[in-house]
């Protein structure tokens, strides 16, 4: 039995250790083999270039070598994937080479696409990834007061990103004594201040003492550099001496020109986590078109899934459960505090009120990443 | 008469139904039908409010069985 994992990220890398345990004595026995293509000798831990953004961490704290983070039993090769043969059950890579299948996982994650919005490249900070976060920070250091608007593109990845920095904006320009010399605004796509009902009834109060503006059902249509002006596709605009956004995402482009899914998402099984019209393909994380949170806890507890499900098909012949859509993620209530939000398919999240210690929690949990990911937490 | 693509958002509250219907509107072209199922009780009335403001199309707009079945035609 062969596995193939196209995919390093946070789903790929914990799938395949948790894969590497569950069948160890199959791997040694030579009946299954355990395959992993990745497009990085690095990995990166993602939530960690908010605080690079804040000047709390550093790009090189985020890093690990991938080969590092892997059960030595898996068969690892940065070689991404180039052409997915899905009847053939191969896949070609960069360098030319054909891998072989008999069940493959497709993890390859998602992509910033600020292009998408003219102007919004040349216009707008952001913190997806190290350099832009890295970027974001100084402009924030010379930043000495003036108008902040943050804008949100759809779809994103880590939905709770954008009350997120607002928090973390009005706690940095406290700490540096020019709060009362900075107005926040916050644009938000639908009607209300966060997509999850219960962080939008909780954020608002917050944003409210914090003095922070916003203005709903604003999609963010083109930046107009020259003028410092963002505009919506519901025609209004607001003038900013500072733009942050959250970047639009796609799935990765190798998905969209193998004809994969619209938009580089994979029409995926809620449940099974299986492709749709493909049993022996399942699809993790940001890649899947579900309506579940683009969040490496997602893609954590969807690995899980999976992991047990094809351990448990190659010992009794079938999965044993589904995916019940379980996020869990934690929220960065501003530079001390913190509180989270836990749900799945039919349960809402229940937010607590931000407490130091889950701020804490959150701080240790950004190093205990690196014993999740190996799928030992 | 086309097939509208269907956009099951139904049992989920992280990125929501009306976050869905926003990211397949961008991709779809104008003149697309798209039908939106949803169980998020505020559909019947969030889902239009946005549709109305951004100048799209209600074609349609009804809970069958606990269920809100929005069609939507894209405008611009």
């Amino acid at each position: 039995m062969r596995i193939l994992v196209v995919g390093g990220g946070t789903g790929g890398t914990i799938l395949a250790n948790n894969l590497a345990r569950r069948l160890s004595a199959e791997i040694r026995a030579r009946k299954v083999r355990l395959t992993m293509l990745s497009a990085s000798d690095k990995h990166m831990y993602q939530p960690g270039l908010l605080y690079v953004a804040f000047g709390q961490m550093t790009p090189d704290q985020l890093y690990r070598d991938q080969a590092s983070l892997l059960e030595a039993s898996i068969d690892f090769h940065v070689d991404p994937v180039e052409q997915f043969l899905l009847d053939q059950k191969q896949v070609r890579t960069q360098s030319g080479k054909i891998h072989e299948y008999d069940i493959l996982v497709i993890a390859t994650g998602s992509r910033i696409v600020p292009e998408e919005v003219p102007g919004l490249v040349e216009g707008a900070e952001t913190f997806y990834t190290e350099a832009s976060a890295v970027k974001m920070f100084k402009r924030l250091r010379e930043f000495e007061g003036g108008k902040v608007a943050v804008v949100v593109g759809v779809p994103h990845k880590c939905p709770i990103a954008p009350v997120e920095v607002m928090f973390s904006l009005h706690d940095y320009f406290k700490s540096r004594g020019i709060r009362d010399k900075v107005t926040m605004k916050y644009h938000y796509p639908i009607g209300r201040i966060h997509t999850i009902e219960n962080v939008a009834k909780w954020a608002k109060p917050e944003f409210d003492r914090m003095g922070i503006e916003y203005e709903t059902l604003f999609n963010v249509k083109e930046v107009d550099v020259k003028n410092k002006i963002v505009k919506s596709e519901e025609d209004t605009e607001t003038h900013y001496d500072l733009l942050i956004a959250i970047p639009p995402h796609r799935g990765m482009e190798v998905i969209e020109k193998n004809n994969l899914g619209q938009g580089g998402w994979i029409p995926t099984d809620r449940y099974k986590l299986t492709m749709n019209g493909h049993d022996n393909v399942y699809v993790l994380g940001d890649t899947t078109n579900l309506p579940v949170s683009k969040t490496g806890s997602a893609a954590h507890f969807e690995a899980e899934v999976v992991s047990e499900n094809i351990a448990s098909i190659i010992k009794i012949g079938t999965p044993v459960r589904d995916y019940d859509g379980k996020v869990y993620c934690f929220i960065e209530a501003g530079h001390d505090r913190a509180t989270y939000a836990m749900f799945n398919y039919l349960n809402p999240p229940n937010l607590k009120p931000p407490s130091k210690p889950m701020h804490w929690f959150k701080m240790a949990y950004n190093q205990m990443y690196w014993t999740s990911v190996r799928g030992l937490l | 008469m086309s097939e509208s693509k269907i956009i099951d958002a139904r049992d989920t509250f992280c990125p929501g139904p009306l976050m869905e219907l926003i990211t397949h509107m961008k991709q779809a072209n104008v003149g697309d039908t798209l039908e939106l199922l949803s169980t998020d009780e505020g559909s019947g009335a969030d889902v239009p409010e946005w549709v109305h403001k951004v100048g799209h199309e209600i074609v349609s707009n009804e809970k069958v069985e606990g269920v809100w079945h929005i069609k939507i035609r894209k405008a611009k």
